[in-house]
């Protein structure tokens, strides 16, 4: 163990596992992971809505648990392994059960705080927080909505739970 | 947001070495510093990463006491099989804080260092007096839009509330945190803003937060916490309480109580004075709801927050009278 620690200079280079990829980036230290994901892997999927940790539109997972990657800057995730929203569907295209689900519940309206509540979704049911609406809905309390598309999101995530009990 | 360079510690010892550095920040989970950040109020210099440090993330459980290593995540001891049936109210205290990503970056010893949610604490831009952030400032809250701020432990330099819901219950059930050589009880952690508003916690240069450890007591086992908020969920309290009870072998007489209340103080409030009135007393409402209005002794309001005088007791007693029927 090394008790020293060594400042960083002004620009860090890091080496980010994203998707099972790894990915090199040369960045300032106060960089998050969302405008690194967006401005510099050009990963957009993964959405800005307040950037300030109040909305869920960032929702990514690291090491396979939720988090706000607004939140979260992008060196303190390097040997971590993330996945974002493009990463979740099959190699072939298979959409995530999640995915399909959200599709045919006909969950969401302009659809902007999707990825967000899919990464949240896909992660609650692994949690095991969606054994009734009542705790779908307490436990996807940390993704707004605007449209109020909220009963069908519930419905989707009931349904995609189900699926993936059985 | 001000740019900063980043330090990664690998041990506790960096980790003192390192914050005791000028202008110098610790990161854990980051869901406080990060975002204050962003907001102008935090401008560190330095930033360091503790999140990496192994060891530091233990929950251990015993009847006799919890001990829970700083950098255990919010959701993994709301979730924790032994802290639900030992310290239920720690456990729904957790739970009911925040939302789901938040709890799973958050973690045990930053939740102790959250900041208030105070408006004009967090916009430096267009309110500058804030004696939180520049001593002597002033208060943009005093005179302003009031309706979340204290009433409870203001003084005339702050009236800002403590945002935590787990410490809360760390304090309703007597918890330590371990700092390296000092330890101190969580209630003597947090200060009150007298003349010192920018103090809030009792932390020294190269000191960090290594554990909270919780005594284990019949009262804690047999707890609640119970929060009234806005909206149903994802939402800072307008007030909440943490309460245990131990019963006598009659099943009605109270032998322990604790109280601690949440959304209503500048700090975590512990309410003696209900203690004191129920212990040895029967367990009925009357009783319960009398002793109940001690919660709010010596409060002040600041106009729009007056509902919090009377919404607090209610709480408390709600919370009570909860665990009377769970005998």
């Amino acid at each position: 163990m090394n008790d020293q620690v060594t400042i960083s200079p002004t620009t860090l280079s890091l080496t980010l596992t994203i998707n099972g990829e790894s990915h090199a980036l040369d960045i300032e230290p106060r960089v998050t992971l969302l405008d690194a994901l967006r401005e510099r892997l050009n990963l957009t999927g993964t959405k800005k809505g307040c950037d300030q940790g109040q909305c869920g539109a960032c929702t990514v997972h690291v090491d396979g648990e939720r988090v706000l990657a607004c939140l979260t800057l992008a060196a303190q995730v390097e040997g971590r392994s993330i996945t974002t929203i493009e990463g979740l569907a099959g190699e072939d295209g298979t959409l995530h059960a999640v995915q399909a689900a959200f599709l045919e519940q006909d969950a969401f309206q302009c659809g902007y705080c999707t990825p967000g509540q899919i990464m949240s979704a896909v992660a609650c049911i692994r949690e095991g927080h969606a054994g009734s609406d009542d705790e779908i809905r307490e436990y996807m309390a940390g993704n707004l909505c605007r449209c109020g598309a909220y009963p069908h999101i519930v419905a989707a995530v009931r349904q995609a739970a189900k699926e993936l009990s059985a | 947001m001000r740019d900063f360079s980043y330090l990664r510690a690998d041990t506790i010892e960096a980790a003192r070495n390192a914050s005791a550095l000028p202008g110098a920040m610790l990161l854990a989970g980051g869901t406080t510093l990060v975002d204050l950040a962003k907001c102008g109020v935090a401008e560190p210099s330095t930033v360091i990463d503790i999140s990496h440090i192994d060891g530091l993330d233990a929950i251990d459980v015993t009847t006799e006491r919890a001990m829970i290593g700083a950098l255990a995540k919010m959701s993994h001891v709301a979730d924790n099989a032994e802290v639900k049936s030992h310290f239920p109210a720690v456990s729904e205290a957790l739970w009911q804080a925040a939302s789901a990503q938040l709890r799973n970056m958050a973690t045990i010893g930053g939740n102790l260092m959250q900041r208030t949610r105070c408006p004009y604490f967090r916009d430096p831009a267009n309110f500058p007096a804030c004696n939180k952030r520049s001593p002597g400032s002033g208060c943009s809250a005093i005179g302003g839009v009031t309706r979340g701020h204290a009433v409870l432990g203001t003084s005339e330099a702050c009236i800002a509330t403590y945002p935590g819901d787990l410490a809360i219950a760390l304090v309703a059930f007597d918890a330590v945190v371990h700092l390296g050589e000092r330890s101190l009880k969580v209630e003597d952690f947090f200060l009150a803003p007298g003349a010192t508003a920018e103090r809030e916690h009792d932390i020294r240069p190269g000191e960090v937060i290594t554990a909270i450890e919780i005594p284990g007591s019949a009262a804690a086992r047999r707890s609640t916490y119970i929060k009234v908020r806005d909206r149903q969920s994802y939402e800072f309290a307008a007030a909440s309480a943490a309460v245990g009870l131990e019963l006598e072998a009659d099943g009605r007489t109270i032998r322990d109580i604790r109280v601690a209340l949440g959304g209503v103080a500048t700090k975590p409030w512990r309410a003696r004075a209900v203690e004191d009135a129920l212990k040895g007393k029967p367990l009925d409402e009357a009783n319960i709801r009398k002793a109940s209005e001690l919660a709010v002794e010596g409060a002040v309001d600041h106009g729009a927050n007056h509902y919090k005088i009377a919404l607090a007791p209610r709480v408390v007693a709600r919370a009570i009278l909860k665990l009377g029927e769970t005998a």
